[in-house]
């Protein structure tokens, strides 16, 4: 069976990404290509920078790529020659701010903006009871790429991509994963197993790119803020007890902040141990009343909700949730306002005007 | 050999924690983790918890703690005094571990009760009885048998096994018989017939079959042992494989082996409380000295992680790995590096260089 994944075919997907990549390294565009690399299981890729084409044998854009590479760049700003950065559209949000934020170079990428029909979670997969999994029909593709084939010629292939792109294909309800197991053959609908963001897309459009590929498909269809009333409708106490329950599972393995495109500061204060501050401990109070909470403060304002802190969690915290609170906060006080939108506006938490809401608002509701 | 009918697990697990501590996986805000006994604890959590085969963290904080007080500094008017905290002196039951945890825990015992003597893990070494559950349906990650683990045998102090029916509990140690004396008077224990034995073994072979035909267990450990430091900790691959890491401490605190920990003091405002906590090596200040930090790069950190369970930690003790093959960190980490990747990478390097040669 090891030898079945092995000889599978790459995808339609991985193959019009890994061609265009080659065109742009040969043609001296770009230096090097971030992306993601085949895993050693049906349900694990690896962001990866490849350097020649031969190095791209291994590259694959598929369903479980859901590994947001914008903070990446921040290390590859810093090396010689562009970038060409595949990202998905939520990702470009991350990006746009990184750029708003002086931590990236806008010059060393070249970004090209994927399609995404929507990412899936091998946790998902695991807690339907599906183990030992040899193989996934269905996951193949990480977008729609019809007509990709027929483009050939450099500027011919961007052309038609840009044209093609932003084109969103209807959700597929009926879409199935077809899981192959050492216990038996096993389904379960791609919807189930989705990453909770890909529910509430921010949607397909990429908000900065140097040219488009593949096409993507609709996967909204959830309320974003749904959950948030919900804890928003609960008594004090029992909101309390909520967020102790999920918050007291913390291990400290610091994954949430390490992978957050916010969370881009050279040195933690949470790991500065100048101050008391730095806090290996895993002591349930800090984790409940300290860590997460500052650092949903921290990135108020700047966090474009792209889910990665939830989808690397350990131990499975909804902490998208504290940043989904400001955001919708931030919306009511000062109007709808989303973070990575473009790399210009200003933050409404970082421009003052005399419209302001006053801070007492929060306290009256 | 006993056996316990399965609706009989709750008087069990009652039976358990009236004669002593009871620690076990139960299902806590959607994730299993092993959790002191509360009666307050729901019959399909613990079901939950039972039939998880990994638990998010390793069972090894029951030993070693992820964080623990050492001793405490008061300070009254001009008097300082200073009083350690109290070692393990209850005994406890740690139910439900696997054959990989037992294993992980004999990677802690050398560290922790060589000389110099841990005392607060040896107090618990000492008074904790571990009841481990032989694995069934085993997962796309684990890889114990690369190790030389059975999964279907935990080498516990009371080996048990789960069927549809009953879990059948089998005393392997002095500590084991003395458990299952206590609570043979009480629980719901009943003696095997020859067909419970062959059902039990013919469910193991069952599981054996699949582990051969595990995704990992194949994984060849060619080329690391105590030896391997020169023509390893050199090699190039390091800076190519390290690249994705986000310098997160996931592998290192789900891992049941990782051992390192920080010392530290809590100002209390009247008094220090000097206390320890789990470290990772993929942190940025785990190597801070006084003088300087001798690992500044995170291929370094990257590189240490495997070099110590792979090459250094054999090469200290009698070629034992300090890897289990748990697959805690394949499942868990963020950006999918793990260390069967790092292994399958460097055979594949040799092969190449072997393809060369020919």
């Amino acid at each position: 069976m090891q030898e079945l994944i092995r000889e599978t075919k790459p995808s339609a997907s991985s193959q019009a990404l890994v061609h265009r990549a080659c065109e742009l390294l040969s043609d001296g565009t770009v230096a090097r290509v971030l992306g993601w690399k085949k895993g050693d299981l049906p349900y694990n890729p690896e962001p990866a920078f490849f350097d020649s084409a031969e190095a791209l044998s291994s590259f694959t854009y598929d369903a479980f790529c859901g590994a947001n590479l914008s903070k990446y760049m921040i290390e590859a700003s810093r090396l010689e020659g562009k970038t060409l950065v595949f990202l998905k559209p939520c990702d470009t949000y991350s990006f746009n701010q990184l750029i708003k934020e002086h931590r990236v170079d806008r010059e060393k990428a070249y970004i090209v903006g994927i399609g995404c029909t929507g990412k899936l979670s091998g946790e998902k997969i695991h807690a339907l009871g599906i183990k030992a999994v040899e193989a996934i029909e269905g996951a193949e593709d990480g977008m729609l790429c019809e007509g990709q084939e027929s483009a050939s010629g450099k500027t011919r292939a961007a052309e038609e991509a840009a044209a093609a792109a932003e084109i969103v294909a209807p959700a597929d309800p009926d879409a199935v994963l077809t899981i192959q197991t050492l216990y038996g053959e096993k389904t379960c609908a791609y919807d189930e197993v989705m990453l909770e963001r890909c529910h509430v897309c921010k949607g397909k459009e990429h908000k900065i790119y140097d040219e488009l590929l593949g096409q993507s498909r609709e996967t909204k269809n959830a309320d974003r803020f749904a959950e948030v009333e919900r804890i928003e409708a609960m008594s004090p106490q029992e909101r309390f007890a909520f967020f102790q329950s999920e918050l007291s599972k913390c291990i400290r393995c610091n994954a949430c902040r390490n992978v957050c495109p916010a969370c881009s500061c050279r040195k933690c204060v949470f790991d500065s141990n100048k101050f008391d501050s730095s806090q290996k401990a895993n002591v349930d109070s800090f984790e409940e009343k300290m860590f997460h909470i500052i650092r949903a403060f921290h990135v108020a304002g700047r966090c474009t909700d792209c889910g990665e802190c939830s989808r690397v969690c350990p131990q499975g915290i909804p902490l998208h949730l504290f940043n989904r609170k400001f955001i919708k906060d931030i919306d009511t006080f000062y109007g709808e306002f989303q973070a990575g939108e473009d790399a210009e506006t200003k933050g409404p938490l970082t421009s003052f005007t005399l419209d302001d809401a006053e801070p007492g608002i929060a306290e009256g509701r | 050999m006993y056996k316990i009918a399965r609706e009989n697990l709750p008087a069990l697990y009652r039976a358990l924690a009236a004669e002593r501590e009871l620690y076990l996986p139960v299902r806590k805000s959607g994730q299993v983790n092993f959790a002191a006994w509360d009666e307050g604890f729901s019959e399909e959590d613990l079901l939950f918890g039972l039939a998880a085969l990994k638990t998010v963290k390793s069972p090894k904080d029951v030993f070693f703690p992820q964080s623990e007080t050492l001793y405490t500094c008061k300070k009254d008017g001009r008097k300082l005094t200073i009083e350690p905290e109290a070692l393990k002196a209850q005994d406890f039951v740690v139910f439900g571990m696997r054959a990989c945890d037992v294993q992980g825990l004999k990677v802690l015992d050398k560290v922790f009760l060589s000389e110099p003597i841990d005392t607060f893990y040896a107090a618990r070494r000492e008074h904790g009885t571990i009841v481990a559950i032989g694995c069934k349906e085993p997962e796309t990650s684990c890889f114990c048998s690369v190790f030389g683990t059975d999964c279907t045998e935990p080498a516990a102090d009371v080996a048990a096994w789960l069927t549809d029916d009953f879990l059948y509990w089998k005393p392997l140690t002095e500590k084991g018989e003395a458990l299952t004396g206590q609570l043979k008077q009480k629980g719901p224990f009943a003696r095997t017939s020859e067909a419970d034995e062959t059902q039990v073994e013919s469910e193991k072979a069952v599981t054996r079959r699949i582990v051969e035909r595990l995704p990992y267990s194949q994984l060849s450990l060619d080329g690391w042992d105590g030896d391997a430091t020169d023509e390893k900790f050199g090699d190039a691959l390091w800076e190519e494989l390290y690249k994705p890491c986000l310098a997160c401490g996931t592998c290192t605190f789900v891992c049941p082996t990782c051992q390192c920990y920080d010392i530290k003091d809590y100002d209390t405002g009247h008094g220090v409380q000097r206390y320890r906590c789990w470290d990772s090596c993929m942190y940025s200040d785990f190597t801070m000295m006084a003088a300087a930090n001798n690992r500044t790069s995170q291929m370094q950190r990257f590189r240490q992680r495997f070099m110590h369970k792979l090459v250094y930690f054999p090469a200290n003790n009698d070629g034992m790995y300090s890897c289990v093959g748990c697959g805690r960190c394949v499942d868990k980490c963020p950006s999918s590096l793990n260390i069967v990747k790092v292994i399958k990478a460097f055979a594949a390097k040799a092969e190449a260089v072997r393809g060369g040669e020919n």
